[in-house]
């Protein structure tokens, strides 16, 4: 048992890469079933493998546990370095739940190349686990890197048809991001006279300039990823050409990875750079917040109205981050597992639809309730999640965020608080015209309801989304002692 | 002075035993009647490779010793990068035999002018005497001239194999003016004599500063650097496939021999007069290498801008002037052949007898086609954007680190983005083999027809690109341990 923990974060990151590449050895299209079924045993394998890194997970400590570390290029003293505290943890259980989730919603949708399509997941899965665990500055970049590989195949290869437009955008966009990430990395292994540790970073004294480039240029390789305005636009793309699944995995884990950055490494690096920064990120957040919001609420298509939708609620998590304020900061955690719920299922129940009709306009439907009952309900209810609606775990974040905001600055906060409006407006609004009125189009008349495989995965989202909107508990006691202590070390000055 | 002592023929044997057999194959080649083209010549030539690739790796990390009276210099670097030069053309070879067939250069003096290349890159990787880079440097050059010349039905071949010839003179000739501005000025051609005459020179002096910069641009135009790039899309897309593998790959691990014997050992000591113009060369090479190669619709004009770019890379490592980046620069060096060799050997297992698959729309749905070739394409591609876990991201990040190490932090940054603007030709490959379906109604070759022991050694010379990394750190130490005894402060 003590080998397993000692290896247990090795093992979730490398079982699902291993077999996702066992998956694509099943080959042609011939034997996807073969392909669909071994996805699935990884999938569900991978994630009881995570429930031992939550159940054996020691709440009282702020330190890493479940550490690895042994040398790996010695020369440049870059290391085989994974740990997880209380921020990583539930991020990588929710890669692990919504792995499976999106193999399971791949299953009869994909039919071209489906042992490539469930690899592409499966070694995806393997490598965000990577990101959340790596506590070396290479092997983070490495693992952030090698995820877009993935992802640029998915949205390329079983996208919509202006996949390639999107594909491109999206890895060009992320990938100037990340070089610069790198080169800040590099300048902290000479600054720290020969380490990549991340953690030894977090205490390496920097002058006020140097923090100041240092964390711009992790700021270019975070902001691109959450994404936060005006770095935003290839968010839109990349989600309405994605297919579902890329879809899902993209709103649902890899913005957070952006946000989980600023966690682990551009704040505690540069502590007095992230505090000079704040008004600006706040701006930027509250920006988002609410003009994004407004620009979501005149989509015509479901997909990049979720995608708008997505980019206002990761303000709210940018905007709890850079308070400094340990409610806020909790809450946007929480909004950040939340939110992959929430727009998870959300592009989930748009891809039901779009199976069905292929079409993501929302004009094409109206009256879905009538013929979708089951679908409808939780259509709803997860708008209502999106919108914040107290009992899901939407409200808890965002209230926790303007909560901790409004004991900081009040302003920040009324200007926050007024997406709650302009969210439930653009949810509610598209679930009025799409699921309530009458049938107009004849085809949506002819739709058939949930079937059960749907119905399952659906139902597995809103549980996740109830649990956590009424007893968020256990997810705060997580990350409680982790994030005081990443508080605390923001609060001292490296000047 | 007179007698070759044995101590003397041990440190230049394999030069003598490739030379010697090279010259056996050629007359073995004659008597040997078979249907198939070079049926002993080949098998021949590849023994001739491997053997003396091992043979090269006698008197690894042995102590430096310099022999012929100062001609030829044995250390561990030459070790290491004249036995990657033969086991790099044995792969080379084993890649364009099918190719070479189909198209009648599959012939016993194509693979002895490969040897006499081969021996010629060993002269310039083990030089310690201008004298001996220069013999070094015009028998690879002649025998390149001529394998390209050697496809005579091709007026492409031979226009590439006129430019590059007239060219390549020319810089021979600058390279020589330089030569002699230099002996003039130190009275020896011996680089480690030329670099003790170092205190006695003013830095200032016009006739040094003329001779440096006449060797830097004869090594900047055979190294196809910008400004001096002019040749290489012409003579990489001129050229049969399997010569401009050939000429892209191996001669690589010589360029950086070269630099590292004449800058380092020769030169160091003037630093000040070539750094600035190894710098400008190497951010242009990257800047228009990047942007040109996008504007290409022939993948080898591609790669030929490829290569460019990454002989600026190249540069990058070396102009620092420190041990790092050298060290940098010889990893990136040997990870850029392993690299080159595997993207060309997919281009030649596509083409097929009277077909190339010379442009960009061959690659279209290849992931349709043959999955596992478009997969290994994959592999290299992102090995050459340097995108991790590849290989190719460990060698620009050895190189960036050493440029950063050495204070240049606004030149690692440029690089970088121009990295960003290389990535996305590489991308547009991929995007060809996945996303793209193959139009209706077009014939396309069958991508299944080359051997199947071709297959496994494409296999392992992708797939190693990402398997190696986790001892990646093993490969770059060795090499680093190579550097190490080399006489660099």
């Amino acid at each position: 048992m003590n080998l397993f923990n000692e290896h247990l974060l090795s093992l979730l990151i490398w079982f699902p890469v291993v077999g996702g590449i066992l998956v694509l050895a099943t080959g042609g299209d011939r034997r996807a079933m073969t392909a669909r079924w071994l996805a699935l045993g990884v999938a569900v394998i991978t994630f009881a493998l995570s429930v031992p890194l939550w159940t054996g997970f020691n709440r009282s400590t702020a330190d890493m546990q479940f550490v690895e570390r042994s040398p790996w290029i010695e020369r440049f003293h870059i290391e085989y370095f994974l740990g997880v505290d209380g921020i990583s943890v539930p991020l990588v259980l929710l890669t692990t739940i919504l792995t499976i989730v999106v193999v399971v919603a791949g299953w009869k949708v994909i039919q071209t190349r489906v042992a490539q399509y469930f690899a592409a997941f499966l070694i995806m899965e393997g490598l965000m686990i990577g990101v959340f665990c790596a506590l070396d500055g290479i092997l983070f970049y490495l693992f952030w890197e090698a995820m877009l590989i993935p992802m640029f195949l998915i949205v390329g290869v079983w996208g919509g048809p202006n996949r390639v437009y999107a594909a491109i955008k999206f890895f060009l966009y992320t990938l100037l991001g990340s070089l610069l990430m790198l080169v800040a990395l590099l300048y902290l292994y000479q600054a720290s006279e020969g380490s990549f540790d991340l953690l030894a970073f977090h205490h390496l004294p920097l002058t006020g300039g140097v923090q100041t480039l240092i964390f711009l240029a992790f700021f270019a390789a975070f902001a691109v990823k959450i994404p936060m305005v005006p770095v935003h636009t290839w968010l839109p793309d990349a989600h309405v050409e994605a297919p579902t699944g890329g879809s899902v995995i993209l709103a649902a884990i890899t913005l957070k990875m952006g946000a989980y950055g600023f966690l682990r490494i551009a704040m505690p690096i540069a502590p007095d750079a992230a505090q000079q920064f704040a008004p600006l990120v706040i701006g930027l957040s509250l920006l988002a917040v609410v003009y994004i919001a407004l620009i979501a609420l005149i989509q015509q298509d479901m997909k990049k109205l979720i995608a708008y939708s997505s980019i206002s609620h990761m303000g709210f998590v940018t905007l709890g981050f850079f308070v400094f304020e340990t409610r806020a900061m909790e809450g946007a955690i929480v909004q950040m597992i939340s939110h992959g719920f929430v727009s998870g299922a959300l592009f989930l129940c748009v891809g039901v639809l779009y199976d069905r009709l292929h079409s993501r306009e929302i004009a094409t439907y109206g009256g879905v309730m009538k013929v979708m009952p089951v679908f409808a309900f939780f259509m709803v209810f997860f708008a209502m999640a999106n919108a914040g609606l107290p009992g899901t775990s939407g409200f808890v974040g965002e209230f926790l965020v303007i909560l901790g905001t409004f004991s900081v600055n009040a302003w920040y906060a009324a200007i926050a608080a007024l997406t709650l409006i302009v969210g439930a407006a653009y949810t509610l609004w598209m679930v009025k015209r799409v699921v309530f009125g009458e049938v107009k189009n004849p085809k949506v008349s002819e739709l058939k309801d949930l079937d059960r495989r749907e119905f399952g995965v659906l139902l597995g989202m809103a549980l996740g989304v109830l649990i956590i909107g009424i007893w968020p508990a256990p997810l705060l006691d997580v990350m409680r002692v982790s994030v005081d202590q990443l508080l605390t070390h923001l609060s001292v000055s490296k000047l | 002075m007179t007698v070759l002592s044995s101590h003397d023929f041990w440190a230049v044997a394999p030069e003598i035993y490739v030379a010697t057999l090279a010259c056996v194959i050629l007359v073995v080649d004659l008597y040997v009647r078979s249907v198939r083209p070079c049926a002993a010549a080949y098998p021949l030539t590849i023994a001739t490779l491997v053997s003396a690739g091992f043979l090269c790796l006698d008197g690894l990390f042995e102590p430096t010793q310099t022999v012929l009276n100062g001609l030829v210099v044995r250390d561990s670097v030459s070790a290491i990068l004249k036995s990657g030069t033969c086991f790099g053309t044995a792969a080379v070879l084993f890649y364009a035999r099918d190719y070479a067939a189909a198209r009648g250069l599959w012939r016993g003096e194509y693979l002895v002018l490969t040897l006499f290349g081969v021996v010629g890159m060993m002269a310039m990787i083990g030089a310690a005497h201008l004298l001996t880079l220069y013999v070094g440097i015009e028998l690879l050059a002649l025998c390149l001239y001529g394998m390209i010349a050697m496809e005579r039905d091709s007026v492409r071949a031979a226009e590439a194999a006129m430019k590059y010839f007239i060219l390549g003179a020319l810089a021979s000739g600058v390279l020589l003016y330089g030569m002699s501005l230099l002996y003039g000025l130190t009275g020896s051609l011996s680089l480690q004599a030329v670099s003790g005459a170092a205190g006695t020179l003013e830095v200032n002096s016009l006739p040094l500063m003329l001779a440096i910069s006449m060797l830097v641009v004869g090594l900047l135009f055979k190294l196809g650097a910008v400004p001096f790039h002019m040749w290489v899309p012409d003579v990489y897309d001129g050229s049969a496939t399997s010569t401009t593998l050939y000429l892209s790959a191996v001669p690589k691990l010589a360029a950086f021999a070269i630099l590292l014997r004449l800058l380092s050992t020769g030169l160091e000591e003037w630093i000040a007069i070539w750094q600035d113009m190894l710098l400008v060369a190497a951010l242009a090479s990257i800047a228009l290498g990047n942007v040109v190669a996008i504007a290409q619709s022939n993948i080898k004009r591609m790669l030929a801008y490829s290569t460019i770019s990454n002989m600026g890379f190249l540069l990058l490592g070396f102009f620092a002037g420190t041990h790092a980046g050298y060290s940098a620069a010889m990893v990136y060096a040997v990870i850029y052949m392993v690299t080159t060799v595997a993207a060309f050997g997919v281009i030649l297992a596509l083409s097929r007898s009277g077909f190339e698959s010379n442009s960009l729309d061959d690659f279209k749905g290849l992931n349709r086609r043959n999955p596992w070739l478009a997969l290994l394409m994959l592999i290299v591609m992102f090995s050459l954007a340097g995108i991790p876990p590849t290989a190719g991201f460990f060698a620009k990040l050895m190189v960036l680190q050493a440029a950063l190490d050495a204070g240049f932090v606004t030149v690692v940054v440029a690089a970088v983005i121009l990295a960003v603007i290389g990535a996305f030709y590489y991308l547009r490959i991929v995007k060809l083999m996945y996303f793209d379906e193959v139009e209706e109604g077009v014939l396309t070759i069958s991508a299944h027809g080359y051997r199947r022991s071709m297959k496994w050694v494409l296999t392992v010379n992708a797939i190693g690109l990402i398997a190696v990394t986790p001892w990646i750190g093993k490969v770059m130490d060795f090499i680093g341990r190579s550097l190490m005894e080399f006489g660099v402060s």
